[in-house]
């Protein structure tokens, strides 16, 4: 309860606010010729390429110190910075997870010798990592991984399987949480994390298929994989409170917000001529807009919230939630005003982009945390549980 | 927000605008014990400026106090008295005593002036009327008051002679638009007093041998009650955003249409959670869910504001939605 009366109005600083212009001067040029379909991808949108230009010019790791090849800047910088990013649509996929938790987490956790070797080549838009938490038998329930890390003379031997990883394919880490002591019936205790180089013997990596025909996540087997023994990030035993702290970075920011707003000023542009211009559709650009600018608002408290040094994570739960059903609204109330009329008149790009949007939908609400669990953490904010 | 005033006003409130006293009022008793109380607080004068006698704040720094006006479901028009008189005093004119209702859709002809469904038009003193090039203000005493569907409200008509006693005031500003603001963060206030009454009594009531704040059902329902009331008083914050008294109409359109879709979802949760109980006139749940609909409906509905919101964003032409959605989002 107090957690969420504690959010109120906040300020992005004015020397944070002024990096949007260089930003946008940046995405304007970069962005002008990409498709709205190509650019509705969002943030599972990757190319290296871009990410490693966004290294170059000082806008990886924004919030991480210097002496790591870091921007030195507060959570409001990076704020600005990722928003503008998701609503140009640009191909952010590749570095997303290093910079949004894998390098913070490292920062927070690991030992010099750790935070030397792997934040540099992060901040360079050189190193890529992705999450390994969800296992078969472990969603929701993610307490009940199973894939073990057993302690042998060399380091730690690793045997099991992750789900739905996004981006293993082109990472070169993965952050995993896996069991180094107990049973599954141990529950939170015995977890621990570990950084697997996924180039090493035993890793396998098998994309899948998302039904847009899309491929972002994969299954990544894991069988006799020798670790040497400062794999270990962080404290044995430690993981579930890490994995805790980690998802309040992965589950607070904008990205739970934007991820239909290519699509939006797509059939915005559509709604401003006059062909496209409805009373209806005037109506829902409004009814959306109403949506969007309060919880913008919340993210940017709970964002000062982070740059307090706090771990907002029920503060979080809300935010993403109420994002987004505003995401899943957008396709859904935009193909209801489309196929109202003839379609004919509809720009084609526009219902390509519609037609990809409403089919990774379903996703918005289940990556970074189910629905259900989002409101279950809201609950027991509230004293409920 | 000046911490300090808000308490104190949140104190007067809590012991003197109790349910007991809400419903005598809208039951047909004089507002006037009540008002004087609320007069002598000073707190009617916060926004008018301190050269004209009063605390000089802005519209942000009061959120907290118009919010308190909806928190206690307060049967007068207190916070509408509290831009009305910054207005009143920015544009030149000293501000009456008494309270001033506000009023927009009016029609003039042979009768008079006749101003349908005035929000508080039963219990206020004064009314001020938005005419196409100025504001009249006109005495409630001088008007026949009919009344309308809200207890509170009355349809007021002010024949030729009274209408001769008006005072002009010269102003271009919507009177709507201010009412909208107003009747926001109010909406804010009832929608944080109906989730705190539903949180505690779904932690109080028990079946199956248990509280029912024990079953999953609802506590989702109350997680969702409670980011509809979150937001809802975001987007009302958003709507005092200002540094003088005059609100900006693309916040203002944010705050009402944001927190009228909230009244109907919250007082609908509400109504769930509580069951039977909570349907009766005996128990205090009605005070604010009514307010609820009431308030919805009071200066546009969503769908009002929505298209005027849409105009807004539509009408500006190229480019990104963000940069709308950073200028009524992004603080003062
Ligand atoms: C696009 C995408 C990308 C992803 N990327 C990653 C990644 O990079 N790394 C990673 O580790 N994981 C990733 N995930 C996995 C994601 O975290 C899981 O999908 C999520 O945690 C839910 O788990 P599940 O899919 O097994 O569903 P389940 O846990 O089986 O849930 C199914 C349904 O049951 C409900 N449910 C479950 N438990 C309860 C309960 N206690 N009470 C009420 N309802 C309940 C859920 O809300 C949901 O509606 C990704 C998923 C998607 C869709």
């Amino acid at each position: 309860m107090s957690a969420l009366n504690s959010l109120t109005l906040t300020a992005i600083p004015s020397e944070d606010e002024a990096l949007r212009v260089p930003i946008r001067e940046f995405l304007t040029q970069k962005m002008k010729d990409v498709p709205a379909c190509v650019r509705a991808r969002s943030w599972s949108g990757c190319d290296m390429n871009f990410s490693r230009e966004l290294g170059r010019r000082g806008w990886l790791g924004l919030t991480l110190p210097k002496e790591y090849g870091g921007g030195g800047r507060s959570p409001f910088a990076r704020y600005v910075l990722v928003e503008e990013l998701l609503n140009w649509g640009a191909p952010v996929g590749s570095h997303w997870v290093a910079d949004r938790q894998s390098a913070p987490l490292i920062l927070k956790y690991g030992t010099e010798a750790q935070k030397q070797f792997y934040i540099p080549p992060i901040c360079r838009g050189e190193s890529f990592f992705c999450i390994g938490m969800s296992e078969p038998n472990a969603g929701s329930d993610l307490a009940n991984v199973r894939t073990r890390a057993t302690k042998t003379e060399q380091g730690w031997l690793l045997n099991g399987q992750k789900i739905w990883t996004t981006n293993a394919h082109n990472c070169h880490y993965m952050i995993a949480l896996v069991r180094t002591s107990g049973t599954a019936d141990d529950r939170h205790r015995g977890l621990s994390q570990i950084i697997v180089d996924l180039n090493l013997p035993g890793v396998t990596v098998r994309p899948i298929r998302d039904q847009s025909g899309d491929v972002h996540f994969c299954e990544v087997f894991f069988e006799n994989v020798q670790l040497a023994s400062d794999a270990l990030i962080g404290a044995e035993g430690r993981g579930w409170e890490q994995v805790t702290a980690e998802l309040a970075f992965e589950r607070s920011g904008p990205e739970r917000l934007y991820s239909s707003i290519v699509l939006f000023d797509e059939w915005l542009a559509f709604i401003r001529s006059e062909p496209g211009n409805t009373p209806e559709s005037v109506r829902l650009a409004g009814r959306i807009l109403a949506q969007i600018a309060p919880l913008r608002a919340l993210c940017i408290a709970v964002t000062g919230k982070l740059a307090q040094g706090g771990s907002p994570v029920v503060e979080a739960a809300l935010v993403k939630d109420l994002g987004t059903a505003v995401e899943q609204l957008i396709p859904a109330a935009i193909a209801n005003d489309l196929y109202c009329r003839d379609t004919q008149a509809v720009p084609f790009e526009l219902l390509l982009t519609l037609n990809y949007v409403t089919q990774v939908a379903p996703c918005f609400s289940l990556r970074g945390g189910a629905r259900d669990i989002l409101r279950g953490m809201i609950a027991r904010g509230l004293g409920l549980r | 927000m000046d911490d300090l005033l808000c308490k104190a006003l949140g104190q007067l409130l809590e012991d003197q605008c109790k349910p007991q006293l809400v419903r005598a009022i809208e039951g047909g008793e004089s507002p006037a014990e009540f008002w004087g109380l609320l007069e002598e607080s000073g707190f009617a004068d916060a926004l008018v400026g301190e050269e004209q006698g009063g605390a000089g704040l802005a519209l942000r720094d009061v959120f907290e106090l118009l919010e308190l006006c909806g928190t206690y479901a307060m049967p007068v028009p207190f916070a509408e008295t509290m831009v009305a008189r910054a207005l009143l005093a920015r544009a030149g004119a000293h501000p009456p005593t008494g309270s001033i209702a506000l009023a927009c859709g009016t029609a003039v002809d042979k009768a008079g002036l006749r101003c349908a469904h005035v929000s508080f038009g039963r219990v206020a003193d004064w009314a001020l009327i938005q005419r196409p090039t100025e504001w009249l203000l006109l005495s409630i005493a001088d008007a026949q008051a009919f009344p309308t569907i809200y207890p509170l409200d009355a349809t007021l008509v002010w024949g030729p002679s009274a209408l001769a006693a008006a005072r002009h005031v010269p102003a271009a500003l919507d009177v709507q638009v201010l009412q909208a603001c107003v009747t926001a963060a109010k909406l804010a206030g009832a929608l944080m007093s109906v989730f705190n009454r539903t949180l505690q009594y779904a932690n109080e009531r028990q079946q199956f041998g248990r509280p029912i704040g024990k079953f999953q059902a609802i506590q989702h329902q109350l997680s969702v009650l409670s980011e509809h009331a979150f937001a809802a008083r975001t987007a009302a914050q958003i709507g005092c955003q200002a540094s003088g008294c005059v609100p900006e109409i693309l916040r203002v359109a944010v705050a009402k249409a944001r927190t009228s879709e909230a009244a109907l979802e919250v007082a609908a949760l509400a109504h769930s959670i509580h069951g039977a109980i909570g349907f009766t006139e005996e128990f205090d749940l009605q005070l604010f869910t009514r307010r609820l609909h009431e308030w919805r409906q009071t200066a546009g509905s969503e769908g009002y504001w929505q298209s005027e919101l849409g105009k807004m964003l539509v009408n500006l032409g190229p480019g990104l939605t963000l940069d709308t959605v950073r200028a009524a989002s992004d603080p003062d």
